[in-house]
């Protein structure tokens, strides 16, 4: 009996040795992990997985209809193109577009500038 | 220093041209989104984001003289994707060419498969050299004569005429995808492709465009189960009925289809097993694998995630023979990484010639070739800066911390902008094409 309680005291004391040497030498991933935590404490709350998933699967910029498209189009034209918008970020246009509005035809295409 | 061959000669790489604008102003539209050698090497061509298609040729007059470099001038160029619009989603479908691939030649013409997000064309191209002259009832510009003035009778001939060489799209390969397609491949039986999105991958007949079939579906019923997506597809360079796909779990399956009509349970897995002690939030998202490609000689494949290179033997499925840290460095700074969007980047890889080298890019525009045989690695820059003819590229080194020496540049000065994701290399020759963001590089070996 009694030796058998040394043994679970001895392997009580290996494994917490075993733990004070890990939490010395975390992975450079753990201690990144820490850091974005803190950042953002409700990251990871959901499976992350279905978070990038469901973007991937939505990638791509949607519009209110396709008038919205065309007015979006040539408004984008006459400007820098604009940074990927965000999830959560609906794009319309400025207002409702008349025949009018939209272009006639498609831009002339520019040839790539390898071949310059 | 990088070696081509398996040989005790050491390569040493030389910039040889460099394709597009030197302005640092960017248009989208310039992007490079993809590069392909021919089967030759003879043609090379490029994708980008503005859905356009350049094909460069290698000049191969002087290519039987030791000394000279061959040159690759452009030999197309067209349109190959517009942007439209999905009426049902309300989506834009993007024009970026996502893949390119070309087909064996078989006659005069060359053929290449190219794709954005939703459709896949065969583009055909052919070269005429050649014009007919002396029509009896048109004249040269094309006018019609006046019938009264034709008082004799001419054969029209043939004659020589300033190279032209026109592209045009002979199938289109639309409607079969809902999601996004990643990847197209080519069968070695000649007649059939597959294309792969997010979760179906199909196969085609090259010459059939009203129908495909779905060889692999993992959409879950019930989407909110939804924990993997296909990231990659390729057919086995000599076995018809064999092709793998990758996934974003960092697991690759082989497929047999003549096991089944539908490929949905694998013939192998090749999963590398995990420590469950190391795991952390980006585990996953690291290992997600951007790019599979078979080796030539179609025993190996290597895979590509974001922070090595792995190459498995296809006879071993439980881990991968050869794995190649591409930037472990970047291991500390995932937490910035995760932020920029840039632990999200897709790094292609590709073989050399004879499966002895491979090679991947980096960021700061530069790229790493791993030796296997010689199991030595470098780290190559493309830069305008190492853009004189045949200058010779000096290996970089990157410091990850502690004292930097002379020639290192530090892990922050790293430009996160400058992505290389992708290159290619001549299936013959020590030839590579690398891509920056809107400029080709081409490299060669140093000739003495």
């Amino acid at each position: 009996m009694s030796e058998e309680i040394d043994e679970t005291q001895t392997g009580e004391t290996v494994v917490g040795e075993q733990k004070e040497i890990d939490n010395k030498m975390i992975s450079p991933e753990k201690v990144e992990e820490a850091k974005l935590k803190t950042r953002y404490p409700h990251l990871g709350a959901k499976p992350g997985g279905s978070d990038f998933l469901r973007k991937r699967l939505q990638k791509g910029q949607k519009y209110f209809d396709s008038g919205d498209y065309n007015m979006a189009k040539a408004k984008i034209k006459n400007k820098q193109p604009p940074m990927a918008p965000t999830e959560k970020a609906e794009i319309t246009g400025d207002h409702i577009p008349t025949p009018q509005d939209l272009p006639h035809r498609k831009p002339s295409l520019v040839a790539s500038k390898l071949a310059g | 220093m990088a070696g081509a061959g398996g040989g005790a000669n050491d390569v040493q790489w030389c910039f040889s041209q460099v394709k597009g604008a030197i302005d640092d102003d960017v248009a989208e539209a310039d992007i490079i989104s993809t590069v392909e050698f021919n089967h030759s090497g003879e043609l090379l061509a490029t994708g980008d984001k503005g859905g356009r298609v350049v094909i460069f040729q290698q000049d191969i007059e002087n290519k039987s003289q030791p000394q000279c470099r061959s040159e690759y001038n452009v030999y197309s160029t067209f349109q190959s994707h517009e942007p439209e619009f999905d009426y049902l989603k309300s989506l834009e479908i993007e024009e970026k060419i996502n893949k390119i691939r070309w087909l064996p030649q078989k006659n005069a013409a060359q053929f290449l498969l190219s794709t954005n997000d939703k459709t896949i064309k065969l583009w055909k191209i052919s070269e005429r050299d050649k014009r007919p002259e002396g029509y009896n009832l048109k004249e040269e510009d094309g006018r019609y004569r006046d019938a009264n003035t034709i008082t004799t009778l001419r054969v029209p001939v043939f004659r020589p005429m300033d190279l032209m060489v026109e592209a045009s799209p002979r199938r289109i390969f639309a409607n079969a995808h809902t999601y996004h397609i990643n990847s197209i491949s080519v069968n070695s039986d000649d007649m059939t492709y597959l294309s792969a999105d997010d979760l179906r991958i199909n196969l085609w007949h090259l010459e059939i465009t009203d129908r495909s079939f779905n060889v692999v579906d993992i959409k879950p019923a019930n989407m909110e189960e939804l924990t993997e997506v296909i990231t990659a597809a390729e057919f086995h360079p000599h076995q018809c009925n064999t092709f793998v796909y990758s996934s974003s779990k960092g697991t690759i399956r082989l497929c047999d289809m003549r096991a089944s009509a539908l490929c949905d349970k694998h013939s192998k897995l090749f999963e590398e097993p995990e420590d469950p002690s190391n795991r952390s939030f980006f585990s996953e998202i690291i290992s997600s694998i951007s790019d599979v490609k078979f080796s030539h000689s179609g025993r190996y494949m290597m895979t590509r995630d974001y922070l090595s290179v792995k190459i498995w033997d296809l006879n071993m499925e439980n881990r991968p023979v050869e794995t190649y840290q591409v930037h472990e460095y970047l291991r500390s700074k995932l937490c910035s990484l995760y932020e920029n969007d840039c632990i999200f980047d897709k790094f292609e890889c590709c073989w050399n010639g004879n499966d002895s080298v491979v090679m991947t890019g980096s960021y700061n525009n530069f790229f790493r070739m791993l030796d296997r045989t010689q199991h030595r690695d470098v780290t190559l820059e493309a830069s305008r800066e190492c853009s004189k003819p045949r200058q010779v590229l000096k290996p970089r080194r990157v410091c990850a911390g502690g004292k930097r020496k002379k020639d290192e540049i530090s892990v922050d000065s790293l430009d996160f902008n400058k992505k290389i994701l992708h290159t290619a290399w001549h299936p013959q020759e020590n030839v590579i094409a690398v891509a920056t963001t809107n400029n080709l590089y081409i490299f060669q070996e140093k000739v003495n």
